[in-house]
């Protein structure tokens, strides 16, 4: 999974509600804070090991 | 009085479902029929592979009318390059087994009973390739069967009947059993013990042909079983809709033709799709949800397109007397099992509704 960008994105109380990907092809994924959600576990595993940062929200 | 003769397992054209694999006759191709990847499903729904950072694969789902016992569709993975491997090369097609298709049978953590793992096999070179199968909790427990492909290009069916393990109980999540074909697995995933349960965290023999990194190789698999039993039985046919409906726990797209990545940004402007619902704005426009054909296995990773010909990603269509995609790429989505809904901002404004068009697609696969 060859990300070129994360950001989180907010629901209407404010939380955080997911994960804005973009893909290094330009495709925008959105990803749930799910961590069965495979795409989800990959992120993290990046972010563990320092290979990417999530953006805040806007 | 008539008599009707039952039948016993292990004897021919046992009836009912007995194979747990999905797709296992390569059907079903959501994704599109030919891709180059590395890391990922992008053919033939369920089978995933991994480059291990190692050269360049196409995948495709390939047709042919081949010996009658043989599907007619296949998967197909094929070196486009030559790379080198190194000991930690990690290179595989990958079926995953979900959790909750496995919990109720006790025979395979029982190691007085069998099950059965077939397929039908073609390779570019004769040689030694391995199947490896191991528990949801990877590390738990491994069994690798190597076989040799006798004649190149050249279909052959393998079979291997294992013995449960009680370490199948570990399972992780929703992972319940994993099965390797190995594409160019390095001496740190390689085992000499085959045939046995081991714990080493192996799923490749040694000693197995290396399709990745050698331009032109490929290694082509279909008619995937996996059953109960001592013995392989003939491959279990099923219709394309129902392995379309099992496939689609896993992955959808509301779109016909494939959502392919990379689409030139030209039909931003087109109404095309099946959305077709309406977004009202007050503070922000909303779309009712939007549910899919059957619950999928996790709340989907889903990605929207502005047109049914999926071109711009992450925008939408709507119709403001014209059409056009949303200006922003930044909705919000609300993604559940069942459903989504979208939130945005962007190209609504207050009071109004809009037609919206477009299109759609949500992986939970593995």
């Amino acid at each position: 999974m060859k990300i070129k960008d994360a950001q989180y994105y907010l629901n209407d109380d404010g939380n955080n509600q997911g994960i804005q990907v973009t893909m290094d092809n330009d495709k925008v994924i959105y990803v749930p804070l799910n961590t069965d959600n495979t795409d989800y576990a990959e992120i993290q595993r990046q972010v563990k090991a320092g290979t990417l940062t999530i953006k805040d929200a806007d | 009085m008539t008599l009707i003769k039952v039948k016993s397992r292990g004897t021919d054209n046992v009836s009912g479902r007995r194979n747990l694999i999905i797709n296992g006759a390569m059907q079903v191709a959501q994704r599109g029929t030919t891709s180059t990847g590395v890391n990922g499903y992008y053919t033939v729904d369920r089978f995933r592979i991994y480059n291990g950072s190692v050269g360049t694969l196409t995948t495709s789902q390939e047709s042919s009318n081949g010996p009658t016992d043989v599907p007619k569709y296949s998967f197909k993975v094929a070196a486009t390059n030559t790379a080198s491997t190194s000991t930690s090369s990690d290179a595989w097609i990958r079926y995953v087994i979900e959790t909750k298709d496995i919990e109720n049978i006790p025979n395979i953590t029982d190691s007085t009973k069998n099950f059965t793992v077939s397929f039908y096999v073609k390779c570019s070179n004769t040689g030694q390739s391995s199947i490896g199968i191991a528990s949801g909790s990877y590390s738990s427990a491994q069994y690798v069967h190597p076989y040799t492909i006798a004649a190149a290009d050249t279909w052959q069916r393998v079979s291997v009947t294992i013995p449960g393990n009680s370490l199948l109980s570990n399972v992780s999540g929703d992972f319940g059993i994993r099965m390797y074909w190995d594409t160019g697995a390095g001496t740190d995933y390689q085992t000499s013990s085959t045939n046995q349960w081991i714990t080493s965290g192996d799923y490749a023999a040694a000693g197995n042909l290396q399709i990745i990194g050698v331009n032109g190789r490929y290694l082509q698999i279909t008619g995937v079983q996996f059953e109960l039993g001592d013995s392989a039985s003939d491959f279990e046919h099923r219709s394309f809709t129902e392995e379309l409906q099992l496939c689609q726990r896993y992955y959808f797209k509301s779109m016909d033709s494939p959502p392919a990545d990379n689409i030139p940004n030209t039909d931003t402007t087109s109404g095309n799709g099946y959305m077709g619902f309406v977004m009202y704005a007050n503070t922000s426009g909303r779309s009712p949800y939007f549910y899919f054909p059957v619950e999928m296995r996790t709340d989907p990773s889903v990605t929207i397109y502005s047109s049914e010909r999926a071109n711009t990603s992450g925008r939408f269509g709507i119709f403001t007397g014209v059409w056009g995609a949303t200006a922003s790429s930044t909705p919000v989505v609300d993604v559940k099992r069942a459903a989504f809904g979208i939130t945005t901002s962007s190209g609504t404004s207050t009071g109004n509704s809009y037609l919206m068009a477009g299109g759609f697609d949500a992986n939970a696969d593995f």
